[in-house]
């Protein structure tokens, strides 16, 4: 996978499904996952401006503390409202079980790393190398290693997610 | 000689094809059993229609539950399952639609869908209640669960096992619902630290051994609430009672006795008292006494956690010649509609109606505050359901205190918290 760069949105705390995305817009449209009309309300829970700014590409990655996408709900909704304003990566100190599943089965790279939420400030410029396991702050002219993802899921999420994955390898 | 393994790991194995696993390995695994429910069938069959196939793996391994909006209750509702109602139809599966229904964690154990030895997912937080069986069983989103209806295999990680040995005798008016509670008190649950995240759970011990299967499915379902991947029990006498009553033919497995565990904890359940989780955080764990007295304005026996017929038989022994709480609204909702059928067969529906409680039919409504009793602001409810965060059951300024069905019962009668024990010790 090459290396993305982009701009960090940091929070350090741990961040809940509904925060990602309020739980009253998962069953619009009989519950469709439609990328735009999720993103809308991407983490309106814990910042009303976040949705706005990434669309207009000043957020590419969430920097996160431990059990990122906790709360127990197996719903891809969230994963959704993340990439319909173009979220390409999600580093936390820890992810919950679903989360991580349905990032990497949506085609979004989440890495773990225990002490990240320090590394980066909202705003800051980051370069992430997936392949060798770095992640630059350019901002501050830091950089960091992390374990590299096995390379099943990596695959999986250059696909696209696990559908277009399997898809691939099939045709 | 092959290393010793426990009975996740050796269900991991067999489903990967492979002599053994070990944690954090990635296996492509054959999924024995699929399962969803009303909720999700639109993502679920449009993730499904986009894997490009004609019809499920195998129609027999498939089984979709209406259990979250039953019957419809709104437009929205009734398109979702007129939809999935037809695409079952087009691609294979089993339905329970409405009138044949039940909770979907209920169900595929009561009708035999998920057996011992068996690697199964589900679409639905709660999905880990099934491992009561001696299988191991996981929780997923829909891609995953579309993905596993079309080839009928799954990316898994073997996780890390983790072993409870239950020892002792519970006190009467004290369930397995106690014991769960009793681990979510020291572990955290998945909206806070999910502190046991990716782990495999299995419970173990003489306490177990001699478990009902109702008590038994309590115990894994509220562990599906701290983060793990499965919660899993060998299967005891009881289990392979109810496959033999189907006529179904099991294949158990069991853990080696030397097998590895990341972590071991022992729990003797004799003093256990009856716990509560209080607003809002199902981690919020106390003994009764520290909330005794506190006023409530609704009472309500449901879900998958605990409104089987054993459940309702213990309430049913508390309000046996009592009366609910003027002020106080008591409402059950049996897991399916069989054990809705044994319930009136018992004599359990009569004995609530006549102490003054509503028994409507089986329904996910009430747990999750999207039917049935949703609450007002400032209102206070004892429940047996699953969750208690702030606006899960209706108004997000109400308050719900979680507890066993002798809790639950007891302050219906009372109209207010208080120890069920005074209660069931009277009989």
């Amino acid at each position: 996978m090459n290396t993305i760069t982009g701009k960090v949105w940091a929070h350090p705390g741990m961040i809940d499904t509904n925060q990602i995305l309020p739980q009253q817009y998962w069953m619009q449209k009989y519950g469709e996952l439609d990328l735009a009309a999720l993103g809308e309300h991407a983490m309106e829970g814990l910042d009303a401006t976040f949705a706005e700014k990434a669309l207009a590409g000043e957020y590419s990655f969430i920097v996160a503390g431990e059990n990122f996408g906790g709360g127990g709900k197996s719903m891809e909704h969230p994963i959704y409202a993340l990439k319909g304003v173009g979220i390409k990566a999600v580093i936390a100190e820890s992810v919950s079980r679903y989360f991580f599943r349905n990032m990497i089965n949506n085609g979004v790279l989440v890495l773990i790393k225990h002490d990240i939420s320090s590394f980066a400030n909202t705003g800051d410029e980051i370069a992430i190398s997936p392949g060798e396991g770095t992640i630059r702050n350019i901002t501050q002219g830091t950089a960091t290693k992390f374990e590299p993802m096995p390379e099943f899921l990596t695959k999986i999420v250059e696909s696209g997610g696990y559908i277009d994955y399997l898809k691939k390898a099939g045709s | 000689m092959k290393r010793p393994m426990t009975i996740s790991e050796k269900i991991f194995a067999k489903s990967a094809g492979v002599e053994e696993v070990r944690p954090g390995q990635i296996h492509n695994s054959r999924i024995d059993l699929v399962y969803s429910m009303d909720f999700l069938g639109k993502v679920l069959f449009n993730h499904l229609q986009k894997m490009g196939v004609e019809k499920v793996f195998d129609s027999s391994r498939v089984v979709i539950c209406f259990d979250h909006l039953v019957p419809a209750a709104d437009v929205n509702s009734a398109e979702q399952q007129k939809y999935v109602r037809e695409a079952v139809g087009k691609y294979g599966g089993t339905l329970y639609d409405v009138g044949r229904h039940g909770i979907m964690h209920q169900m595929v154990v009561e009708k035999g869908h998920v057996q011992p030895g068996y690697l199964a997912i589900g679409t639905d937080s709660h999905t880990p209640t099934g491992g009561a069986v001696g299988a191991v069983v996981a929780g997923v989103g829909a891609t995953d669960a579309a993905v596993a209806m079309a080839t009928g295999e799954l990316w898994m990680r073997v996780p890390e096992q983790v072993k409870v040995t239950v020892v002792g005798e519970f006190q009467p008016g004290v369930t397995s619902r106690d014991l769960v509670f009793s681990l979510i008190k020291r572990k955290g649950w998945d909206g806070t630290t999910g502190a046991w995240a990716y782990k495999s759970i299995e419970f173990t011990g003489p306490t177990m051994t001699s478990m009902s299967l109702d008590a038994r499915l309590t115990t894994s379902n509220f562990v599906s609430d701290m983060g793990a991947k499965n919660a899993i029990i060998e299967p005891n006498e009881f289990v392979l009672e109810h496959f033999r009553n189907l006529g179904i033919e099991v294949d158990p497995v069991y853990s080696d006795e030397n097998a590895e565990y990341e972590e071991e904890i022992e729990v003797n359940v004799s003093s256990l008292p009856p716990l509560v989780a209080c607003p809002h955080s199902p981690d919020n764990v106390v003994p009764i006494s520290e909330v005794e007295g506190t006023r409530v304005d609704q009472v309500v026996i449901a879900s998958c956690a605990n409104a089987r017929i054993e459940d309702l038989r213990l309430a049913a022994s508390i309000l046996k010649g009592r009366s609910v709480h003027r002020g106080v609204r008591m409402l059950i909702s049996p897991a399916s509609q069989s054990v809705f059928a044994k319930a009136i067969n018992e004599g359990l529906i009569s004995t609530f109606i006549e102490a003054g409680a509503l028994v409507s039919q089986p329904t996910c409504g009430p747990c999750y505050g999207a039917q049935m009793g949703l609450l007002a602001s400032g209102e206070v409810c004892v429940s047996t359901t699953t969750r208690n965060m702030k606006g899960r059951m209706g108004s997000s300024e109400a308050s719900v205190y979680l507890g066993n069905p002798a809790v639950a019962a007891a302050a219906a009668v009372a109209g207010y918290l208080t120890d069920p024990r005074e209660f069931v010790e009277v009989q």
